[in-house]
């Protein structure tokens, strides 16, 4: 994690040889009607503040402690919340990917793991993928059936003027040990097909917001087109094949990716009390 | 081996449904996304290496004798919008009728009966390749020639394009289309050892929202 406006030079790394191996361990547990948290082991760039609790939910915020990921990196934060505990995660500033010493790729790797009962919104900043890195992000999320999700992602390809990088991504969704959602995305100079007009044509960001919630099973979310304006971006709201509902939006810019998106969840809560708790 | 079924298989007077729709060139079209050869060889080209390569995979796997329900239900978790499931499952009942009545076989009669409102369109397809006595990347091929060649056909509809101008673009697309036929295929066959999760789920935003936006526009020419 690092602040965007970062110098470019690394912080807080012995040697350019080699990229930062880290493992970060977040675990929440619901104990006499809060959430506790008995493991918070921060590693490498990702350390962990504990912020105010609102209601039953812990919340944590991922700050940078150095510049990553840089090319070589092996990055991972593994995040479970236990059976009815609820945790909301969200971070400092935006994911900075950056060309590290080498051209090699960087690997960042969120494993979120969601109990009975149990919460987890997971809403970071932006991964922005600046020009010459090369990221290989991947999520795996095990719910169990009942378990709730709220999970964000937005990608901002290229800093201002600037082409991206090179991010290849995978999200794949269990529950109850069913696959729910896979999806792949890869973009930047090398991925073939990335900038046609079937895949992001000159949008340069993208993001979107997967709610999953056992009350879809009775409720499911009508498919909606939220916008679709090429000055501002276009999104839709849709169910899935399951109990969840996915936003999915274009942009221009980050900004007005996060207006979409943020626009987008207050409709999409407003059907289910339970994701907006 | 009977690779003359083949071209039975992917001809596009193939009664399976398939010219009612564009996929995705209409809106598309319309948003001006696509308003030439060149723009339309792009559309063409993300297609493939997105939507094309999944269907490909599905396809292969299909034909390769992997349990179709488990396909489909991979099938329904790289389709996030829904307008683009329901295509998917309306081609698939489609394809499902001509199928059975080419080359019946009891597979295609088992996923008829289990999916009564239509599997996923790449799954019957590779199931219909395999009771035609075709392989998996015969399977491959015609799911990949089939992403390319829908939008460039109904691009000549919708832009008056040139057909001359529209088969060049698809004649441009046939090394890549011979890579990704391959790659899927290569996917496919890891399958039996690694799982249904190996097979590839490539996304595409603007073919997704644009999927679910023209859904609901009521003068449409072509149903998605």
């Amino acid at each position: 994690m690092s602040p965007t406006t970062a110098p470019a030079p690394p912080i807080g790394r012995n040697t350019a040889a080699m990229g930062v191996r880290a493992t970060a361990r977040v675990t929440a547990a619901a104990r006499a009607g809060a959430t506790v948290l008995p493991v918070l082991d921060g590693d490498g760039p990702f350390e962990f503040r504990r912020l105010r609790s609102r209601g039953t939910e812990a919340r944590v915020c991922v700050v940078g402690a150095m510049s990553a990921p840089l090319g070589g990196d092996r990055l991972r934060i593994e995040a479970t919340a236990r059976q009815g505990a609820s945790l909301h995660i969200t971070s400092a500033a935006a994911t900075l990917a950056l060309r590290g010493p080498t051209a090699a790729h960087a690997t960042y790797d969120v494993h979120l793991t969601v109990a009975e009962h149990a919460e987890l919104r997971w809403l970071p900043k932006p991964l922005i993928s600046a020009a010459g890195s090369n990221l290989r992000q991947t999520w795996t999320i095990d719910l169990a059936p009942t378990a709730r999700l709220v999970l964000r992602e937005e990608q901002v390809l290229g800093r201002m003027g600037e082409p991206p990088g090179h991010v290849a991504t995978r999200l794949t969704v269990r529950r109850g040990g069913h696959v729910l959602l896979d999806q792949e995305a890869d973009y930047g100079p090398g991925a073939p097909g990335w900038d046609t007009p079937a895949v992001l044509g000159h949008h340069r960001t993208t993001g979107q917001i997967l709610l999953v919630d056992p009350d879809f099973d009775e409720n499911p979310r009508e498919p909606q087109v939220l916008t679709e304006s090429p000055e501002d971006g276009q999104a839709v709201l849709t169910p899935l094949a399951g109990p969840a509902t996915l936003i999915t939006a274009l942009a221009p810019d980050g900004l007005r990716l996060r207006h979409i998106l943020n626009a987008a969840y207050s409709t999409s809560a407003d059907g289910s009390n339970r994701a907006r708790k | 081996m009977n690779r003359a079924a083949l071209l039975v298989l992917a001809d596009g007077r193939f009664p399976a449904g398939g010219h009612a729709h564009s996929g995705g060139a209409e809106p598309a079209v319309a948003a001006g996304r696509i308003r030439d050869a060149e723009s339309l060889e792009n559309f063409c080209r993300g297609r493939l290496h997105t939507a094309g390569l999944v269907a490909a995979a599905l396809a292969a796997a299909a034909a390769a004798g992997h349990d179709p329900l488990a396909l489909d239900r991979a099938a329904d978790a790289r389709t996030p919008v829904a307008a683009l499931r329901d295509t998917a499952r309306k081609l698939g009942r489609q394809m499902m009728r001509a199928a059975r009545a080419t080359w019946p076989s009891a597979e295609l009669d088992a996923l008829a009966t289990a999916r009564p409102r239509g599997a996923h369109q790449p799954v019957v397809l590779g199931v219909a390749a395999r009771s035609a006595g075709l392989e998996p990347l015969d399977a491959a091929y015609a799911a990949v020639y089939e992403t390319v060649s829908g939008p460039a056909t109904a691009t000549v509809r919708l832009l008056s394009l040139d057909p001359f101008d529209a088969t060049t673009v698809l004649a441009r697309l046939v090394p890549e289309l011979d890579r990704v036929a391959e790659t899927a295929t290569a996917t496919a066959r890891r399958v039996a050892e690694e799982g249904i999760d190996v097979l590839p789920a490539a996304s595409a935003p603007l073919l997704d929202i644009s999927a679910q936006q023209h859904a609901t526009r009521p003068a449409r020419l072509f149903a998605s």
